[in-house]
């Protein structure tokens, strides 16, 4: 699991709503997986990412030299754009869980997959 | 009607499959790139010979990079309804627009394709001899000119009354192919993991040109099976995000769909199908989960969503259940430890997939997904509605004599606001569906039938 989906999920166990996220990761095993950069394609993301739970999500990882926000000019600034890249979309998450903020309910991470399946009772009519 | 020279004509040689699905394909790729759909024909029917005016030449070239519907695309000099009248066609063609190909410094060589008829050699010469009236200059070249010329006679549809002569004639200077050559490059029997349900490989490209799918796109889809429209999505530059309720079939594990086949190896899953096609860095993620109960947060950040929901026949219609109904005898799925329902109301799958759709695609982003309906009882009410989203298309494919599929595009064009406020609008909007509900019954209800038809008349 990547970082940039790990940004995407939220916990949809009943009663929580916006409080399901960002859900708490935690890792043992993780995998650099080198990805071909394409500056475009990162740069578009960049709007779309929640911050705080990314920084929160790869200081649990340990990752190092991850830009504390986006800067101006973003997207013309390859340094930038590279350490982003790497952080989205490089770091893959094969084993672990993710674990609802609100609830404790937790979906495990197995080989790259999360498994978010809920039943009936736990989640929102 | 005569359209304003001034407008660039282009006759499109479409191919004779998925006619239905033709047109909207041409006009969602020419508005990706900035055209329009006009054109000065009546109707696109059945013929595989298109006059369409396209600003430029470029986006005559775009579309060519995409489409599977159409073979070839001709910058159009002349046509005409016998040959004098493609000649006089000819004749009144801008000679500036025509000199930049013919000087005498190119190369160039003319064809010939006919259609529904076959010509001997000594007749294919003499027509292209009957053009030399025609300014060219440059030397012949037939193995690798610089211009390709064509000239395509039409004798109509039905091979059993060829014409003596053709319906139309037309001339015009080769651009490109269109890129049907990936139906068989990506054709399912050399795919890696393929499931039950695969989705032929010609109209998973087309569900991606009808989903205006570009590079650097995210494209979703929520009942993602064993990946084959991520392929096609991945082939056109988008990043792929999918996601499904069958752990197995996420994970590549458990029986295999190929025959001979007993078990799923290592190779089999998604990620290695778009490793096998050099698309692996297109692939964001895979999840498993419950298209009915989606776990992305509020946002809008899926450009496309292209997906082929299960219709209860072959692959079973399924959401999570509750413990109740663990006695009543339902799968449970050992791996992912969450009972699974066998029962999912086809019209609820819908509900959920166009509200989903309405939330989290972008403003101007398309949802592309089949529809299967019983054909006596369809009537076009039947197709799902939602306030923020557009229907583009609803193109027909039969399954069987009473059944068969829809390929409906829609494109959102509202912004999505409180999901409590559509719900009761959509639920008046989804019982002429509610029939469909047992599609299942239905779609073996001809079966059946048939079959006590054949015993009866096999007894007198």
């Amino acid at each position: 699991m990547k970082l940039l989906t790990h940004n995407l999920l939220s916990s949809h166990v009943r009663g929580v709503g916006p409080r399901g996220f960002p859900l708490r990761l935690q890792a043992t095993e993780v995998r650099i997986n080198p990805v071909e950069f394409n500056p475009e394609f990162v740069a578009r993301m960049i709007p779309k990412v929640e911050w705080a739970a990314l920084l929160e999500a790869a200081d649990t990882l340990h990752l190092v030299e991850v830009p504390k926000e986006p800067i101006q000019g973003y997207e013309h600034d390859e340094k930038f754009l590279r350490k982003m890249h790497h952080v989205l979309l490089e770091v893959d998450v094969l084993e672990g869980t993710l674990q609802c903020p609100e609830s404790g309910r937790l979906f495990p991470i197995s080989r790259g997959i999360p498994n978010m399946l809920l039943s009936d009772e736990e989640t929102e009519s | 009607m005569a359209l304003p020279c001034t407008l660039n004509r282009y006759l499109l040689l479409m191919a004779q499959e998925h006619l239905e699905f033709r047109l909207p394909e041409i006009k969602s790729l020419l508005s990706l790139f900035g055209g329009q759909f006009t054109s000065g024909q009546e109707t696109y029917g059945k013929s595989p010979f298109w006059i369409l005016s396209i600003p430029s030449e470029e986006i005559a070239r775009n579309l060519m990079k995409r489409t599977v519907c159409a073979k070839s695309i001709f910058e159009l000099w002349g046509h005409g309804k016998s040959p004098e009248e493609l000649y006089s066609s000819l004749k009144n063609y801008p000679v500036e627009k025509m000199v930049p190909f013919l000087h005498s410094d190119s190369t160039y060589k003319i064809k010939i394709h006919t259609f529904n008829k076959t010509l001997t050699q000594e007749e294919k010469v003499k027509r292209i001899d009957a053009l030399e009236f025609l300014p060219f200059e440059g030397k012949v070249n037939l193995k690798k000119p610089q211009h390709i010329f064509s000239i395509l006679e039409d004798y109509g549809l039905d091979p059993n009354r060829i014409p003596e002569n053709p319906h139309n004639i037309y001339f015009g200077r080769w651009i490109a192919d269109g890129q049907r050559e990936l139906i068989e490059s990506y054709s399912v029997k050399k795919r890696l993991f393929i499931g039950n349900t695969s989705m032929d490989a010609g109209l998973s490209f087309i569900m991606a040109n009808h989903g205006k799918v570009k590079a650097n796109d995210i494209v979703f889809d929520p009942f993602v099976g064993t990946g084959g429209l991520l392929i096609a999505s991945a082939h056109f530059g988008a990043y792929v995000y999918g996601t499904d309720i069958d752990y197995n079939t996420v994970h590549g594990l458990g029986k295999a769909s190929r025959k001979n086949q007993k078990w799923r190896g290592p190779d089999e899953n998604i990620r290695a199908n778009l490793r096998q096609y050099g698309l692996e860095k297109y692939y964001l993620d895979v999840l498993v989960s419950d298209a009915s109960k989606p776990s992305w947060r509020k946002g809008t950040y899926f450009d496309a969503i292209i997906t082929d929901p299960p219709y209860g026949i072959r692959e079973s219609t399924r959401r999570t259940g509750s413990q109740k109904e663990i006695s009543k005898g339902i799968e449970k799925c050992p791996e992912s430890h969450v009972p699974v329902s066998l029962s999912y109301h086809l019209s609820d799958m819908y509900f959920d997939l166009l509200n989903f759709a309405a939330e989290t695609l972008v403003l101007g982003g398309r949802l592309v997904y089949w529809l299967p309906v019983y054909t006596p009882e369809y009537t076009e009410e039947m197709v799902p509605w939602h306030p923020c989203l557009e229907l583009i298309s609803n193109c027909e494919q039969k399954l069987s004599s009473h059944t068969s599929r829809r390929l409906i595009t829609m494109e959102k064009v509202k912004k999505f606001e409180n999901r409590d406020q559509y719900s009761h609008l959509l639920s008046d909007h989804f019982l002429p569906y509610q029939g469909h509900n047992s599609f299942r019954e239905k779609y073996f209800s001809g079966v059946t039938k048939r079959i006590a038809k054949e015993e009866k008349s096999s007894q007198e």
